[in-house]
């Protein structure tokens, strides 16, 4: 289990958040289809880093971006998306 | 290699068992084959033989990183059945669980097959209507299920709580009589030993490490053994085909997550059969040695770590126990995680990929282990023939592009929301 820190409530038990997407398959509104079928449907799935969506669910409720290693479970970096993240 | 028999095994008996020879050789690899298949688990092993047996290609390497049947072919919970809901998959599971009823005559190997019957339980009438829809289905292909009562589900596994204020009270099931268990290492082991038989090399500790390319298309692969060159290369590594397929530049409809099992100790029979409820999402069974094999969701974020969390399993267990309240008295022997290929439909995919000369076979998800004959047998007829057999040709890779998706549990297009 990991111990994930959540930018605006600070080091919580994963049991709290929730698994969505990789942040490259967030489907563009103007995408062509091509694209969005490759965005819908494909992961680069690495045996390595990636940059996760999680959602703090049964917390703040707040989206987060994850970078991640999916052998090692090591959290490099957490950041936030939406209005509060906006400079 | 002499043929494994009881008057052996008596033979046996007066020479001290000194007669037993390794099942498989350990072969150096040759400079190329006909065949090259990554991934020497059930699937690969089986694609192995039947390539050597039904059509006759013999110059085959099955590569294996670790040892063969290392992977989810030893991480899984032995289930074989083929009561599914949609078409392609039921038949795809059936023409499996017809090779299963001969699987250890064809292999001359035991891999102690037991149809000891699957029963699905409804907990609610609309439960009850879906599991009549998918028996209806799967009895129009003609394939067996039976609507079981309430006091049918009762008699037939006495400890499952049947009381009306059950946690999730029981009103009936829905059972495949031909169901049941087999031993999964003894499916790797038999493969194996008849591949062998027949000229197949089985490598193990070869990693692949990349693909050799010729104008575009595959001509061999890189490995920690050195290169081998291959007419045609077969992936066959589910839990870990993006990976594989990135060494090509190919990205798939998969996502790797981890699935994870348990076992209790060893106690006298208390589970006839396999339990199962699709409504929680949780597997009973009882291997033959007495331990109560259990197993539940995926983890549902992705890993390639062979490990999970315990709040899955612990998911797993409580459901389990509100269903058969005798297992609370038991202690778990262990727990494992493997890592499974979620495909974005639920089902398989077997076939061609873009890259010429390389095929793949992946996106188990939670069911390749009774998969494993048909999956070998499709994938030999896909690899020597270059086209698909009739029974995975729905199983395209290109099926997502379509919009020909086959919905293996009926939720769109998120593996994470399955």
């Amino acid at each position: 289990m990991m111990l994930i820190t959540c930018p605006h409530c600070g080091p919580r038990a994963q049991t709290e958040f929730t698994y969505e997407r990789t942040i490259d398959s967030v489907v563009q509104p103007d995408a062509d289809p091509a694209q969005a079928m490759e965005q819908l449907f494909t992961r680069a799935n690495p045996r390595g880093l990636d940059e996760e969506l999680w959602r703090h669910t049964f917390g703040c409720r707040a989206w987060l971006v994850m970078t991640r290693h999916r052998v090692t479970h090591t959290i490099e970096a957490i950041r936030s998306v939406g209005p509060v993240a906006l400079p | 290699m002499t043929k494994y028999s009881a008057l052996g095994l008596l033979r046996g008996v007066f020479n001290g068992q000194s007669h037993w020879q390794p099942a498989w050789r350990d072969p150096e690899p040759k400079a190329s084959y006909d065949v090259v298949i990554i991934g020497g688990g059930g699937h690969g092993l089986a694609t192995a033989y039947y390539l050597a047996s039904v059509h006759g290609i013999r110059n085959v390497a099955v590569l294996e990183k670790g040892w063969i049947g290392g992977g989810n072919t030893g991480r899984n919970t032995t289930l074989v059945r083929s009561n599914y809901r949609q078409k392609p998959l039921h038949d795809f599971f059936e023409f499996g669980l017809k090779m299963w009823e001969h699987l250890s005559d064809e292999l001359n190997y035991n891999v102690m097959f037991s149809p000891r019957g699957a029963l699905m339980l409804g907990h609610s009438d609309s439960d009850m209507t879906t599991l009549a829809q998918r028996g209806d289905a799967m009895r129009v292909s003609g394939i067996d299920a039976e609507l079981l009562s309430r006091d049918q589900v009762a008699k037939l596994e006495p400890l499952l709580d049947m009381s009306r204020g059950a946690r999730f009270p029981i009103d009936g099931g829905l059972i495949q009589r031909r169901g049941g268990t087999a031993r999964h290492d003894a499916v790797a082991w038999g493969y194996a030993r008849a591949a062998d038989r027949l000229g197949v090399d089985i490598i193990q500790k070869c990693e692949v490490t990349g693909f050799v390319r010729q104008g575009g298309a595959v001509v061999g692969v890189e490995t920690t053994r050195g290169q081998i060159g291959a007419g045609r290369v077969a992936i066959c590594v589910a839990g870990h085909s993006g990976h594989v397929a990135a060494m090509a530049g190919l990205k798939l409809p998969i996502e790797s997550q981890t699935l994870q099992a348990l076992v209790t100790e060893g106690v006298k029979p208390m589970i006839n059969g396999v339990i199962m409820s699709q409504s929680l999402h949780c597997y009973i069974s009882q291997s033959d040695k007495g331990g109560i094999v259990m197993g539940g969701d995926p983890d549902n974020w992705p890993s390639y770590a062979q490990r999970g969390q315990p709040m899955v399993t612990e998911g797993a267990i409580a459901q389990a126990i509100a269903l058969v309240p005798a297992l609370s008295r038991l202690r778990m022997l262990r727990t494992w995680g493997g890592v499974t290929d979620m495909s974005f439909d639920g089902s398989p995919i077997i076939g061609a990929t873009p890259v010429p000369n390389l095929f793949l076979n992946g996106g188990w998800c939670y069911g390749g282990f009774k998969a494993t004959p048909a999956s070998g047998w499709t994938y030999a007829h896909t690899l020597a023939t270059g086209a698909p057999h009739a029974l995975n040709a729905p199983f395209d890779l290109a099926r997502f592009q379509r919009g020909d998706t086959i919905d293996e549990n009926g939720v769109g297009p998120m593996p994470n929301h399955r």
